[in-house]
């Protein structure tokens, strides 16, 4: 079953293009990969599906419901409830530990305090860092910082996992232990996930992989400058 | 080829008859073409003429698969000599993928390679999401990911060159012509 639905998304910042016109389905519980050469309109996309940016013409629908005319308000706590989010830079609050950064969904949501920290304390044992939950961003490694933030993205159980190069400023094997962690829960929780990478090595742990190029759907699928088949160039 | 050494350093580990080494084999190398019982028994029978290995146990009369086998002496000297030699870096590409563009570019023209060279692209990025697929599964122990660890990061080089020569096959065709 399609969750979520972009149709025909547009998008520019001022004069410049950034989608020209995507169309993409996701399913419950499917993993996608986006990717595409850089500045081609990868997070732009992502923005969209999240309900972060909205776009200047077409439609992103979520179980039926068109979400892109939504108000920030409804939008806002879609992403609190239903959708997770994970950047290149966990953007964790520096001033709060671990443990802290990842109840604080949770409390936003209304949670008591102690059930807050009991779930925040099992997602970061499920995410192999229980050492550090009460640490601050400041003292733990990359890695460390963006598995907390997975955690984060995760305590609230989301229904999509929006993730934009999760793991573009770690380390080979710090990347594979996110991703495989990432992987393994979203298929855990049938969390769908939207995971945005320029290498086909992530790409891989996607279960399908849409290419964009200059702000549309390529579908060759390589996203690269070729001529048409037959061309002859 | 490692596999003569890789019998050794299994019987290193205790006695063992050619079928147990073949399953230890398959086990350990999850990712490797797996031994036929023919091939066991042929570099078995080299490293007992070498006096690398030797014929243990009561039933030396009782044909190959009742043999057992033991490392001797010589055996093990000859593997830790192998496990601290650095293999030469890659000498020389001996990849299929390589050679078939050349061979385009001779005998065919630029759509030919390109043609290929997408395909090629298509098998392997489905290859690298099956073998991820094997690695993130749940069951995954250590010899499933560092054997697909590999083979992943050499599909992953190929990928790499596969599109740079998509990009360039027209100006190396043009080359290889002129
Ligand atoms: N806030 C912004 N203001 C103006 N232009 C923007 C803004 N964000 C993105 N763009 C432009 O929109 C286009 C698409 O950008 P986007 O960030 O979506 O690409 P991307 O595929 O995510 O690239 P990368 O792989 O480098 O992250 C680019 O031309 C970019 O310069
Ligand atoms: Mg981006």
């Amino acid at each position: 079953m399609t969750d979520l639905q972009a149709r025909g998304v547009v998008k520019a910042y001022g004069p410049t293009p950034a989608l020209r016109g995507v169309t993409l389905d996701v399913a419950e519980g499917e993993i996608v990969a986006v990717t595409g050469p850089s500045g081609c309109g990868k997070s732009t996309l992502l923005h969209c599906l999240a309900g972060i940016l909205r776009p200047d013409a077409g439609q992103v629908t979520w179980r039926g419901q068109r979400i892109d005319t939504w108000s920030e308000a409804t939008r806002s706590k879609l992403r609190r409830t239903e959708f997770g989010v994970l950047f290149q830079f966990g953007q964790l609050v520096t001033e709060l530990t671990a443990a802290e950064n990842v109840a604080l969904p949770l409390l936003l949501a209304g949670t008591g305090r102690r059930e807050a920290r009991t779930a925040a304390l099992g997602w970061l044992e499920r995410l192999d860092v229980a050492d550090i939950v009460d640490v601050r961003p400041g003292e733990m490694s990359g890695g460390q910082q963006q598995r907390c933030a997975l955690a984060r993205a995760l305590v609230t159980e989301p229904r999509v996992l929006f993730a934009d190069e999760p793991t573009g400023a770690l380390d080979t094997l710090a990347g594979e232990q996110v991703l495989t962690h990432l992987v393994r829960l979203a298929r855990q929780q049938r969390t769908s996930v939207v995971l945005v990478t320029h290498e086909p090595r992530i790409a891989g742990y996607a279960d399908r992989e849409v290419t964009i190029r200059d702000g549309v759907v390529d579908a060759t699928g390589l996203g690269l400058d070729l001529p048409l088949a037959g061309g002859g160039r | 080829m490692s596999t003569p050494y890789v019998l050794l350093g299994l019987l290193a580990a205790g006695n063992r008859h050619g079928y147990e080494l073949k399953r230890a084999h398959d086990n350990r190398l999850p990712r490797a073409r797996p031994l036929a019982f023919g091939q066991v028994y042929a570099t078995l029978g080299r490293l007992a003429r070498d006096g690398l290995v030797a014929v243990t146990g009561q039933e030396r009369e009782a044909g190959p698969d009742r043999t057992a086998y033991a490392l001797t002496a010589r055996g093990r000297q000859e593997l830790d000599q192998w496990l601290v030699t650095v293999e030469p870096p890659a000498p020389y590409v001996a990849s299929a993928l390589f050679a078939k563009v050349v061979v385009a570019l001779l005998a065919a023209d630029v759509d030919t390679a390109r043609s290929y060279l997408v395909a090629q692209v298509r098998a392997h990025t489905d290859r690298l999401r099956e073998l991820t697929a094997v690695k993130t599964a749940p069951s995954a122990t250590f010899d499933d990911v560092v054997a697909a660890d590999y083979a992943i990061a050499h599909l992953d080089a190929d990928l790499r060159w596969l599109r740079t020569t998509l990009e360039r096959v027209a100006d190396w065709h043009r080359e290889v012509r002129s």
